[in-house]
């Protein structure tokens, strides 16, 4: 039990920051009408593609010999880097079609 | 100095993607809002990549991150550039894979760094929080990962539908060995569990592809939109593991919106999610078509001149896109139509089920690709009334989203749905490639009515020809 409440007690910004932004989440596309519905979903994808952070911190911190870490992590940038272009990349050609008729 | 820039880089990050994600959700601001949280993005990687430092180093590795970043982005830009309108929602789910394998990777080589420092850190036994983390990046985005690649495969029809008596509970003890593990990996703290965690790896690829396999195709919008989110999870444990608060933020954004807009998805379905991820709806339906085969009479054929004539002699005509006219890239043909009509005095509008075709969305997307005019396309609701007062409905590929059977069979599986009320116009024309049942594998009463007549034949063929027979007219 005290170690439950330490934790939380040392983790508290982190908890807060989780809280918050899981109704914030929630409350910043409540109102989207189902058009967008696609893009939306393309649009968070692309979002959750900052994940690549994670890969370069990786990739920068390998040594040089170890080979597992170096492949794996380089790896891991390529795909990150997917997910962030092209959801960003496919979101826009979506939305460019929507302006065009305005 | 650096540090603290990097902070700033991070704060403007995570403002971007609250932002961008706010914008998406609102049709005029909407493309703006994604070139925000692409700018953020950006700034945050590269933010990331000269600044970041641990306990006084810099990143290293230089050329491999920028080799790695330029080869995913000419690979990711030309995918996206290429893939065709139809298969978008295949895309978003190889993307979203491609994110959960990222996360799952990040686990490993975190998990090996420990390794080689013999799971101490600063000079005591990892920490649980550390532990808890790498595990949970691992599970959750190897089975976004592994669950994503299957949906691709489903939607682009490389692969079937399975199931097996007795799947759930399978599916249930994958997922009760999977926490088990990963709870013993973190009590015991990882210095005797190495390959308890590629067994780990292995037992989430697996369950990955088992979560996904029994679910049918049409409710493979939903489960994209929850690997989404999941994805996103997978993320924010990254940001638990380095401390880090634009992946932090971001991912839970992500985990929460994906998580609402899932359930959007599911309301507009009028399903649970349980009875989506049970995906029961297979089985159901077998059992109706069985007892409920009462589907009475014969249906009628219409000609393509008479087609013609009803359709350019009526006040107002109400076009119900569906996935087959996505398959058959009819909506340029169809657009056409729309403006032929309207040259001959006809009201022309659209009327949108919100889960017609693939995704949600998914035809709106379509008829903007082939400049239909926003105001065309009426939502559900705002159909329904106008159908009262409508002369012809063109059924173009749509089957589900049209089937009375939702409103008066209790026994139907896709009873309590709500639907496109296309009986209450004065005509009724399907075109369809055939009589088989739509995705629910169900029959569809409406196709025998009286008032229906169908049209055989691939959409943009059956299209072209009637534009050829209403101008002949």
């Amino acid at each position: 039990m005290n170690d439950i409440l330490s934790w939380i007690a040392a983790h508290q910004q982190i908890i807060y920051i989780v809280i918050l932004s899981i109704f914030l989440g929630v409350e910043v596309i409540g109102r989207v009408p189902s058009v967008l519905h696609t893009p939306l979903m393309s649009g968070a994808n692309a979002i959750h593609g900052v994940v690549i952070i994670g890969a370069i911190i990786v990739m920068g911190q390998a040594q040089q010999n170890n080979y597992l870490a170096l492949i794996l992590g380089f790896l891991a940038v390529v795909l990150g880097t997917l997910n962030v272009v092209g959801g960003f990349v496919v979101t826009d050609r979506m939305l460019e079609m929507f302006k065009k008729k305005k | 100095m650096g540090i603290s820039l990097l902070v700033v880089a991070y704060l403007i990050g995570s403002v971007t993607f609250i932002l961008g994600l706010k914008m998406l959700s609102q049709p005029a601001q909407a493309r703006r809002g994604n070139l925000i949280a692409a700018g953020g993005m950006a700034i945050a990687i590269l933010g990331t990549i000269f600044l970041y430092e641990k306990d006084g180093a810099k990143l290293g590795n230089y050329g491999w991150i920028f080799g790695g970043l330029i080869i995913g982005t000419i690979i990711g830009t030309l995918a996206a550039k290429r893939v065709k309108m139809t298969a978008m929602p295949e895309m978003v789910s190889l993307f979203n894979g491609m994110g959960g394998a990222c996360a799952a990777l990040i686990s490993m080589v975190e998990f090996d760094h420990l390794n080689h420092a013999g799971f101490m850190e600063q000079g005591a036994p990892v920490s649980a929080g550390t532990l808890i983390a790498i595990v949970m990046g691992l599970v959750i985005g190897t089975v976004s990962f592994a669950g994503s690649i299957i949906a691709w495969g489903k939607l682009n029809g490389s692969i079937r539908d399975f199931a097996f008596k007795g799947q759930h509970l399978v599916n249930m003890g994958v997922l009760v060995l999977i926490l088990f593990v990963s709870a013993y990996i973190v009590i015991q703290g990882g210095s005797e569990s190495l390959y308890l965690f590629y067994v780990l790896f292995v037992m989430a690829i697996v369950y990955g592809v088992l979560f996904v396999f029994p679910i049918g195709g049409a409710d493979m919008p939903v489960v994209i939109s929850l690997l989404n989110s999941f994805t996103g999870v997978a993320a924010a444990s990254g940001g638990f593991l380095y401390d880090n608060p634009v992946m932090l933020t971001g991912g839970i954004l992500v985990g929460a919106a994906g998580t609402l807009l899932t359930i959007l998805m599911c309301k507009a379905m009028n399903r649970s999610l349980q009875n989506v991820l049970i995906g029961s709806f297979g089985a159901t339906a077998t059992v109706a078509g069985n007892t409920g085969d009462k589907v009475a009479g014969s249906y009628k054929e219409i000609s393509l001149s008479d087609a013609a004539m009803v359709m350019s002699y009526a006040n107002r005509v109400m076009i119900v896109p569906g996935y087959g006219l996505a398959v058959a890239q009819a909506q340029h043909t169809c657009h056409e139509l729309e403006k032929l009509l309207e040259a001959k005095g006809v009201e022309v509008k659209y009327a949108i089920h919100p889960v017609a075709g693939r995704m949600p969305g998914h035809m709106n997307v379509l008829l903007a690709e082939a400049d239909v005019s926003y105001d065309k396309l009426q939502e559900m609701e705002a159909a329904n009334e106008e159908f009262k007062t409508t002369d012809v409905v063109l059924v173009l590929g749509a089957n589900d989203v049209v089937n009375p059977a939702a409103k008066h069979d209790p026994a139907s599986p896709i009873y309590g749905m709500p639907i496109l009320e296309v009986e209450d116009a004065k005509t009724v024309i399907v075109n369809k490639r055939s009589m088989k049942p739509g995705y629910a594998g169900i029959e569809n009463q409406l196709f025998y009515q009286p008032k229906t007549s169908m049209l055989f034949g691939d959409a943009k063929k059956a299209l072209q020809d009637l534009i050829g027979e209403i101008k002949n007219i």
